[in-house]
């Protein structure tokens, strides 16, 4: 236990002198919840769409009307007026519109008469957001549109009444479970990977294989410490990254004790893997060349900015075997829902279990020689 | 141990220390296995590897505190130790400055120091002052000399300085190939290579039997021709010398340049390795890299 204690010290002591680490791990992850929360949260507003008008009926002016209705208040988008389709078709294809509405002739004479009218939205369709957010808007505009006289009282066919159980919840916050992990994880990569390769390759670990230290007690050294200073990364990141995001109530009490506890486990579990995958490695290059690899493999699929139900079969496969999907997972009960520890339950077995394996199996590839 | 680039000396030192597993055989230290009691040996000897292994973020003080827990040397003893180590290689004075700090002379004392916290019996050192500049080496000299002499060390090392040797050792070993060439005190050694004293000679040009010529001076032990250079080892220098210039001038043949030397451990090196370069590739360890200060 007490070469355990040493090499915990070491660590611990360098740390202190030198806390750059930390704040590197925590400053990526910290920006990336500011820009992503702030880029992917929002509401699509001011697309230009061109309206031509080939119709110049009443019901097609009272549709303008509805279009200028929007450009004032929901500000979704702004029409721009064209006397030729030709025209507007140009100015969609470089670039100065998102959209042309075209209202065809004879618009007004079948929508009085009820004889099936159109109109033909040409959207670039290279902006998927834009685009579904210009047909969204358009289509609930036209909704009331087409709703000439107030309908019955009571309604005959089946309506949807939609009840949301948790207060709305900003992309920002939803992010912030994902951060919470990735700066954890960039702890361990730095604590677990960077550095204890580069004492490696400058030799540092040959003073310790001539002491008569086992070489579980070399790895429990190494990976305990890497998980408190990972543990400090997350923790910080819980803490100001709540505040960041919104999170309401952000320090209370039992949450922040739970959410201790997750980011204790996910520490270990995240540096036991990076031991497991340094383990055999004495290029200090490796660790930064698959940083990238490992960061893009582990965080994007674990459903940290993407419901996992949407993804391919291939990456569903990877999101089961990734513990940052756990930890995510787990983060986002908390965070999000508040739940109590039967929700993470699961997330805290797998993380458990996998940190023990990983371990396991970093201490039986360790060597002890050179 | 002495012995040329790829003779295998660091080989096996880090084959004695446990750090390397030897393909075939075994050795005992202290009568433990180095394969089946590894944990014992390591608990029995002291190692400077020839990577600087002090941990540079930490102090003087921290390095030998971390590496007495490892092993396992109790509280009480732990303090005491430290500072009678730190002054035994002159570093009280600097004992809580980072090693970052330290020129490479200091921090070569402080792995010394750092070695011998467990009080070992047997000390292995790979080249502990190459890279030093001449004081630091001389520095170490002492220190290793008084060191052996107080704590009643076995000491094992390997250099390339011949001066270093025949300062520091009792024994030396020469080593080439991977194997034993000699092994004696450094005046045996001296005395077991032909002659006395190495006379260097070069003449401006030579008559053809020229090299018989010299073969049949008085005293004279050995001729071997290195280029230019006649290396002629002689039972009695001065008279050899004398005959030397005597036959040159008879013969019309004029001598550009002539040292008179006793014999050397340089000498007794290269008359058991011989004078061939010995580039070989070295299979790369794990820990080669641009990182490790290596020193060979």
């Amino acid at each position: 236990m007490h070469r355990i204690l040493a090499i915990i010290e070491r660590d611990l002591r360098r740390f202190r002198r030198s806390p750059t680490l930390i704040i590197v791990s925590m400053i990526m992850p910290l920006v990336q919840l500011v820009v992503l929360g702030y880029a992917f949260g929002g509401k699509v507003k001011h697309l230009t769409v061109g309206v031509v008008d080939q119709d110049h009926g009443m019901p097609a002016v009272k549709l303008k009307e509805m279009f200028q209705a929007v450009a004032a208040n929901a500000r979704t988008f702004e029409t721009v007026a064209y006397s030729d389709q030709g025209v507007a078709l140009r100015d969609l294809r470089q670039g100065k519109l998102n959209a042309v509405l075209n209202i065809p002739p004879q618009f007004s004479r079948k929508v009085l008469a009820s004889l099936d009218p159109r109109l033909a939205l040409i959207e670039d369709n290279t902006d998927q957001f834009a685009a579904a957010a210009l047909e969204g808007a358009l289509t609930q505009m036209l909704a009331p549109y087409n709703q000439k006289q107030p309908g019955p009282r009571l309604s005959a066919g089946a309506t949807l009444s939609v009840v949301e159980v948790y207060p709305y919840v900003p992309y920002i916050q939803y992010l912030l479970p994902g951060t919470i992990v990735l700066a954890i994880f960039v702890s361990a990569m730095i604590g677990g990977g960077i550095i204890y390769i580069d004492d490696k390759a400058r030799g540092l670990h040959e003073g310790y294989l001539v002491t008569p230290i086992r070489k579980f007690e070399l790895i429990l050294g190494f990976n305990l410490s890497g998980a408190i200073k990972a543990v400090l990364a997350g923790f910080v990141l819980v803490t100001c990254g709540s505040l960041i995001a919104g999170i309401p109530d952000p320090f209370n009490l039992a949450r922040l004790v739970r959410m201790l506890f997750v980011v204790v486990v996910t520490a270990l579990a995240l540096i036991s893997m990076m031991f497991l995958l340094m383990v055999r490695v004495s290029d200090p290059l490796v660790p930064r060349a698959i940083f990238g690899v490992l960061n893009t493999v582990l965080f994007f699929p674990s459903g940290a900015v993407y419901p996992i139900n949407a993804f391919p079969t291939w990456m569903k496969v990877i999101a089961v075997a990734d513990p940052f999907t756990y930890a995510v997972h787990a983060f986002k009960e908390l965070v999000l829902k508040n739940t109590g520890m039967v929700a993470i339950a699961p997330d805290l077995a797998f993380l458990i279990v996998f940190t023990v394996l990983a371990m396991a199996a970093a201490t039986m590839l360790f060597r002890r020689t050179l | 141990m002495l012995g040329p680039n790829g003779a295998g000396k660091s080989t096996l030192i880090r084959m004695l220390t446990t750090l390397v597993p030897p393909t075939s055989g075994t050795a005992r230290i202290k009568g433990f296995d180095i394969i089946r009691s590894a944990n014992q040996v390591r608990q029995s000897i002291g190692v400077i590897p020839q990577a600087m292994t002090s941990d540079m973020d930490l102090s003087a003080e921290e390095n030998m505190t971390i590496f007495a827990k490892l092993y396992g040397i109790p509280r009480e003893k732990r303090r005491q130790t430290i500072k009678d180590l730190l002054a035994a290689v002159d570093l009280s004075q600097w004992a809580d400055k980072p090693v970052k700090m330290f020129s490479g002379g200091m921090r070569r004392r402080l792995e010394i120091a750092r070695g011998l916290v467990h009080e070992p019996k047997i000390f292995f050192l790979d080249e502990p002052t190459t890279g030093l500049d001449p004081v630091s080496r001389v520095a170490v000299w002492e220190m290793l000399s008084r060191l052996k002499r107080e704590r009643d060390l076995t000491i094992l090392m390997t250099t390339h300085y011949m001066d270093e040797a025949d300062k520091l050792c009792d024994r030396i070993a020469i080593v080439d190939h991977g194997n034993l060439v000699a092994l004696d005190s450094p005046l045996k050694l001296k005395a077991s290579i032909p002659g006395k004293n190495v006379l260097e000679v070069s003449f401006s040009e030579v008559p053809s039997g020229w090299m018989e010529t010299l073969k049949a001076l008085p005293e004279v032990a050995e001729v071997k021709a290195v280029d230019h250079v006649f290396r002629i080892s002689s039972h009695n220098g001065p008279r050899t010398t004398i005959e030397l210039m005597e036959t040159a001038r008879r013969a019309g043949v004029s001598v550009t340049s002539l040292s008179v030397q006793s014999t050397t451990l340089d000498d007794v090196f290269v008359h058991y390795t011989g004078h061939q370069l010995r580039d070989a590739l070295q299979s790369a360890t794990g820990y080669s890299s641009a990182f490790m200060y290596e020193r060979k």
